[in-house]
């Protein structure tokens, strides 16, 4: 499996990182006006064949690659060749990016003061910039930040600006067109749109990668996209979607450039813009539609304190090295090189191995601030905790993140006062009274407001809080599965636990970034944690809980609870309250209304189990293990249900492990 | 039949051809014609003598170096004044100093001519290994009167070919598994003999010709161990007969490539066929290796040529029973033998298409303002199928360089330096001097045509921003290709070390094979702790309908490195799968030999291989010809 060298078990050096700058300790002392007019030269690819944002629409229309599947279209549809032809210019005209300077200094302006009103500080990796100078003046750049906020594109450009480093074109989601002025601010900013989705349309496709791949080739600007593909709404990293990166590594794979710079971008927020909004949208209050007034009414949030930002730039990883030992470039030997192609399997399961180990870079470099710890913490207690318990359970907890290589922001030794400090900056999710601190549920307005709707706040606070939970579960998700693991096994067995381990890392794999393929690693890398922080003790074909490891795991344990919580009410559901063909459409809506009934009925407590994006990812296991099947009929899809096989998965996650021949080979 | 008649009446064209050799490769004048034998050899009769006034003599040793390129005479060397001057009196550019070469080298190189690394001055004899010699060979190789010799110079002389690290292993005195006798035939049939007592006594055997071979095909397996004899073709030289009505010469195989073209040319013809080794490789090396020649766009390449072959193998003789230009006779057996490498038999006679000497002959040179709009303009030269008889492009490195290359005074020169000088301020003016690059060009043909074609092409350049840059500076540019081999020698002696190798490819994957190529190069010699950039610059040779040949050189400075070889030859390894990811071929005519057999299953698939391994195992099946190339 490609995956093997690509990703490698990190050893019990935690790997270096570099220090942060402000960037906004500046602009609080000079003129933004002056900032925003500044001179600008950055230093760009050393093989530019500069070109402006029209030409390029040329180049790509006259590209091989667009007119050959131009003719193609014209052949197949029977249109004439220069209606395909226009039809094409269209799709280019909705799609191009028309970047202009001005714009970006207006950007740079405004966004100058928005982001110190809402940020007391913005964090930036310098020694990362450096390096991505350099990258940008060596090979093509492709940025890839994490995608957890509208401003992640912002700040990117507003960065590169600041910086002087070459400004980047962005793929973006059609949805912004519907903002007529802001999308086409945006445009002029750099960003180019995509429609969501354009399955069979041969000439869309065409058009898009031909016009992606001409920048890339020319070394016109830095690509960037949002390998998650869109926001990730629980700030857990989602499973990469690999069409964009797939097309952005060809021209290296069929030799157009020497090589191709990913650079892994990560961006942590102390405090997200949406937050309350995403969790809305969880629970299925209709998500606004991006309209210019949703976000102007954004404007009352300036007055709100945001914390600080971190941005940090990774290393770029070649797609020459990565690919060295797995793509014979000369496959594409013998075809002309701008007739499409699908890419070979291996290709392609490359591409996705690829695009993990980028999302789990960028996870790595996730700055993380005391809140996540803390609001993990109060997740496991829904009643809340004496302040100082949560003290010194946050300073365990602080300790165990870092044994496991967290990337903490811990301003200051005094535990109690950084702890108090993230409490204010979060006053509207949590309150101390009496000692005590606990999540706060909005006061419902009203006495007829019946208890569906008091659940139903409750379970925003929680997901919000749960949000920053999630901020720091790639640290702990592989030795808590292997936690869960030793805990439903009941058994030192190592060919056993990890048996069982594999089982449920097969069952997340659409919740947490876990590499495919990776299963044996990412055990090992479990074990070893555990064994490093005393938890465990690796014996032969053994491993055991250490005599202090109750804690800790008990701990990893109670952390993937709601998850197991969640994915078991979607399974009684299918089992329980349904018949064995359900619309899809109905999914989400009827596991909602049954958990809810569950959490009234006061059998459940698990909040979490109403987020949509656990139900929708719990379905999508479902259906990769064959327990669901998605049939397509004329105009919806409809789920045939193999309840046995639902049934026994929800005990498997109930913690009764099938007994299956251990894998002892893979070990 | 070439009849005396014949050739005083091509008497005057035979001069103006001299001449025109002479323009690229300045010789003493060797009075007295080579008189064409057309004399029967019968290994039992008198044995016929060798031609006279081969530029070789069967003793190599007597004018040609035995650690470095060419004749012992001409070297280039940086005198007490640090200005660097070539040697002797047989090219143009010898006695000629070149002031500007100095800069050049330590600037590109970082290298310092303090810092010398000279060559052992002299093989010692005690290095070498004492030769296995099967006894009975000897004795019936003697009895049947073929000439054969065990002196240690004439066995290391046969033992290599001109690969870095063949000549770097003998500049510091290092001999390593060599033929044990060289055995000189002088017909065909003996070297039906001398193949057959082979296989009688189970010898390897391995032909040679030039010994220009840049793919390791004339090394010795260390692991054989049987004796090895070398079958040194140099005295089967002669051309047999000229045969005008079917404009065909057919010509033994051990002829060296500027005797054949003397030879004919004094009848009024000429092959054509001048490959950059011409001085010294021979009609047989070209056969086996499948060679490419610089006019090739008139004369075609050697497996165009060729109108019939004869070859002695353990089999016996495989030769065409007619001379037919073209048949459909199944494969053509032709291609077995082209390209063989040596590893079937010896090819003893050739019979070669000839064409009257052209009368008019024209270089040129065009400057573009960048390798792209150069490559542009080539393809499209090829695609209306109007290249000139040779058209070169060099890249802003291998521009430069040849800048280094200007000689301090000499008449044919001062006119063309300040032509150029001129030519910088008036028309270079918008050419960036470090992205520009030159293309050669060589017209052959009659006065007329050669003007029209010369206007056609200078058209079709104007289009890709080409401007005409003079005649002078395309014949120095060819003049060039005949020193730049002793150019190496002289890096050896200061630390640089270098190579150069080729592909031919697709025309849509030249420009980014030669960027992905120089680039890697560079690449993997900062990763193996190269200290100062490699020289890693190409050029496109030859044109095709469909692509092209590139040609790269490569060279770095060594100091600090404790294996330097080693890394060079990590560095090639990774330029040719470089060449290979990015679409272009293993080779386009120095062939596979050893350096490059690893990567022939994926050139040519296993069937491929298979079918190459079967007729071996049928031609030869005791593997007497045991060089191990190819397969
Ligand atoms: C400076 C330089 C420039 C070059 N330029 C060119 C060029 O422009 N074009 C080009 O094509 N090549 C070129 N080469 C490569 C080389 O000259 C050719 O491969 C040439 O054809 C080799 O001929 P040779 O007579 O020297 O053969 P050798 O080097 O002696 O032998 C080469 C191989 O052929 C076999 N062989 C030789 N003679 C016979 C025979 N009679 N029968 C059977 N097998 C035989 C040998 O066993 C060996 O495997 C160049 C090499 C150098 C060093």
């Amino acid at each position: 499996m490609a995956s093997k060298v690509l990703y490698s078990v990190r050893g019990p050096v935690p790997r270096k990182r570099d220090d942060f700058e402000d960037v906004l300790e500046e602009r609080r002392k000079s003129s933004d006006l002056r900032y925003a007019l500044k001179c600008y030269t950055p230093a760009v690819y050393r093989n530019l064949v500069p070109c402006k944002a029209g030409v390029l629409k040329t180049l790509v229309l006259q590209s091989e690659a667009v007119r050959y599947v131009i003719e193609q279209v014209a052949a197949e549809t029977g249109e004439t060749w220069e209606a395909v032809q226009d039809e094409a210019s269209q799709v280019l005209e909705e799609m191009a990016h028309r970047q202009q300077l001005s714009t970006i200094r207006f950007f740079a302006f405004t966004l100058s003061k928005a982001f110190k009103a809402l940020y007391r500080s913005v964090r930036v990796n310098e020694d990362g910039v450096q390096r991505l100078q350099q990258a940008i003046q060596e090979h093509p750049v492709v940025l890839l930040p994490s995608h957890r906020s509208y401003m992640d594109f912002l700040m990117m450009s507003y960065l590169l600006f600041t910086y002087d480093l070459a400004l980047p074109v962005i793929a973006a989601g059609m949805d912004f067109m519907s903002m007529k002025f802001v999308g086409e601010m945006l445009r002029m900013s750099g960003a180019f749109f995509i429609r969501r989705s354009f399955g069979g349309d041969k000439l869309y496709w065409a058009v898009f990668s031909e016009y992606v791949k001409t920048m890339l080739r020319n070394g016109y600007a830095p690509l960037e996209f949002f390998l998650e593909g869109t926001r990730s709404r629980t700030a857990k990293s989602l499973t990469p979607k690999t069409g964009l990166l797939n097309i952005a590594m060809e021209p290296f794979f069929k030799g157009e450039v020497f090589d191709v710079n990913l650079v892994p971008v990560s961006i942590s927020y102390e405090r997200i813009l949406e937050e309350s909004l995403y969790a809305r949208e969880l629970l299925g209050v209709p998500k606004p539609k991006e309209s210019t007034s949703g976000l102007l009414k954004a404007r009352r949030i300036l007055s709100e304190d945001f914390g600080t930002m971190h941005v940090y730039f990774g290393a770029p990883v070649s797609v020459r090295s990565l690919s060295q030992g797995h793509i014979g470039r000369s496959q594409y030997n013998l075809v002309p090189r701008h007739i499409p192609q699908r890419p070979a399997a291996d290709t392609q399961a490359f591409v996705n191995d690829v695009a993990f180990h980028l999302v789990r870079l960028q996870e790595e470099n996730m700055v993380l601030k005391p809140w996540a710890l803390i609001s993990t913490l109060l997740l496991q207690n829904p009643n809340g905790m004496e302040l100082s318990t949560l003290i010194q359970q946050a300073d365990w907890l602080r300790g165990l993140a870092l044994s496991f290589g967290a990337f903490l922001d811990w301003p200051g030794e005094m535990v109690s006062k950084v702890i108090s400090s993230s409490l204010a900056v979060h006053r509207n999710l949590v309150c101390v009274s009496g000692g005590r601190v606990r999540l706060l549920v909005p006061e419902v307005s009203g006495a007829e407001c019946g208890a569906e709707e008091a659940e139903f706040n409750r379970a925003v606070s929680v997901l919000s809080c749960a949000s920053y939970r999630n901020q720091a579960l790639h640290i702990f998700v592989r030795p808590a599965l292997l936690a869960v693991s030793m805990r439903s096994t009941e058994s030192c067995r190592r060919d056993e636990i990890y048996n069982c381990f594999n089982i449920l890392r097969n069952i997340f794999s659409n919740e947490f970034i876990l590499c495919p393929g990776a299963s044996v690693q990412d055990f090992e890398e479990a074990c070893h944690l555990l064994v490093k922080c005393g938890a465990l003790r690796e014996l032969q074909q053994e491993v055991v809980m250490s005599s202090s490891g109750q804690t800790t795991l008990s701990f990893l344990c109670s952390l993937l609870e709601p998850f197991l919580q969640s994915y078991q009410v979607v399974c009684r559901y299918l089992c329980e309250d349904t018949q064995e063909d359900l619309p899809e459409k109905n999914f989400v809506p009827a596991v909602r209304n049954f958990a809810l009934r569950l959490i009234l009925a006061g059998s459940l407590s698990c909040y979490e189990a109403l987020s949509s994006d656990l139900q929708k990812n719990a379905l999508a296991a479902l259906v990769r293990l064959n327990a669901v099947k998605q049939i397509k009929n004329s105009d919806q899809v409809i789920l045939k249900i193999n309840k046995t096989a639902v049934n026994s998965l929800e005990d498997t996650l109930g913690g009764k492990i099938p007994t299956q021949k251990p894998v002892l080979a893979r070990l | 039949m070439a009849s005396n008649t014949d050739i005083s009446e091509h008497q005057r064209s035979a001069r103006r051809r001299l001449r025109i050799i002479a323009g690229h490769l300045q010789r003493s004048e060797q009075d007295g014609a080579a008189a064409l034998s057309a004399q029967e050899c019968k290994a039992e009769t008198p044995r016929p003598s060798a031609a006279k006034g081969t530029a070789v003599p069967k003793r190599r040793q007597e004018i040609m170096k035995w650690n470095g390129w060419g004749y012992s005479d001409s070297r280039f060397l940086f005198n007490k004044k640090g200005q660097a001057e070539f040697t002797g009196r047989r090219y143009r550019l010898s006695g000629l100093i070149l002031p500007s070469l100095k800069d050049w080298f330590e600037g590109t190189f970082g290298a310092n001519l303090q810092h010398k690394t000279p060559a052992t001055a002299s093989l010692s004899v005690s290095a070498v290994p004492p030769p296995n010699l099967n006894e009975l060979l000897v004795e019936e190789l003697k009895a049947a009167g073929v000439a054969l010799s065990s002196n240690p110079e004439d066995r290391v002389f046969r033992s290599h070919g001109h690969c870095l690290h063949e000549i770097f292993a003998l500049r510091e005195g290092r001999i390593g598994r060599i033929p044990d006798m060289v055995v000189w035939p002088s017909c065909h049939d003996d070297v039906v003999k001398i193949v057959e007592l082979a296989s009688k006594h189970n010898v390897c055997l391995i032909p040679y010709g030039g010994g220009t071979s840049v793919s390791s095909a004339l090394e010795c397996p260390p692991e054989e161990t049987r004796s090895i004899v070398s079958i040194d073709t140099s005295q089967m030289n002669r051309i047999l007969w000229i045969d005008e009505k079917n404009l065909t010469a057919h010509v033994e195989a051990g002829i060296i490539g500027q005797d054949l073209e003397r030879q004919l040319n004094e009848s009024g013809y000429c092959t054509g066929h001048e490959p950059d080794s011409m001085e010294f490789s021979t009609l047989g090396g070209w056969v086996a290796t499948r060679a490419s020649g610089m006019k090739k766009n008139i004369y075609g390449n050697i497996e165009d040529l060729v109108v019939h072959i004869k070859m002695a193998t353990p089999r016996g003789v495989i030769e065409k029973s007619c001379q037919g230009p073209r048949m459909s006779t199944g494969p053509d057996i032709h291609h077995f033998i082209l390209g063989s490498e040596g590893t079937l038999g010896v090819v003893t006679e050739v019979t070669m298409k000839i064409r009257p000497i052209p009368e008019y002959q024209k270089y040129g040179s065009i400057v573009f303002p960048n390798f792209q709009q150069g490559v542009a303009c080539l393809r499209e030269v090829a695609k209306q199928r109007c290249a000139p008889a040779s058209i070169r492009l060099m890249d802003n490195e291998q521009f430069q360089f040849g800048h280094a290359l200007k000689p301090q005074v000499s008449s044919i020169f001062t006119s063309f330096l300040d032509g150029l000088k001129k030519f910088y301020i008036t028309k270079f003016k918008g050419f960036d001097p470090h992205h520009l690059c030159v293309a050669t060009l060589l017209f052959e043909g009659d006065r007329e045509k050669v003007l029209q074609h010369e206007k056609q092409v200078y058209d079709i350049a104007a289009k890709f921003g080409g401007l005409a840059a003079g005649e002078d500076n395309g014949q120095r540019g060819y003049m060039l290709t005949f020193v730049i081999a002793y150019l190496r020698d002289l890096g050896m002696d200061y630390y640089v070390i270098g190579e150069s190798f080729e592909t031919s490819v697709p025309w849509d994957r030249v420009l980014d094979l030669c960027r992905n190529v120089k680039e890697r190069i560079v690449r993997e010699c900062k990763d193996r702790g190269v200290q100062f950039p490699p020289l890693s610059t190409c050029r496109v040779t030859q044109t095709y309908d469909a692509g092209a040949c590139v040609y790269f050189y490569f060279a770095f400075n060594y100091r600090g490195l404790s294996e330097p070889i080693h890394v060079y030859e990590q560095v090639e390894h990774a330029a040719r799968e470089e060449i290979l990811a990015n679409g272009g071929s293993l080779s386009h005519h120095h062939g596979v030999g050893k350096l490059r057999k690893e990567w022939m299953r994926e050139s040519v698939s296993s069937v491929g291989l298979g079918m190459l391994k079967a007729v071996k195992d049928y031609v030869d099946p005791n593997n007497i010809f045991g060089n191990r190339n190819l397969l």
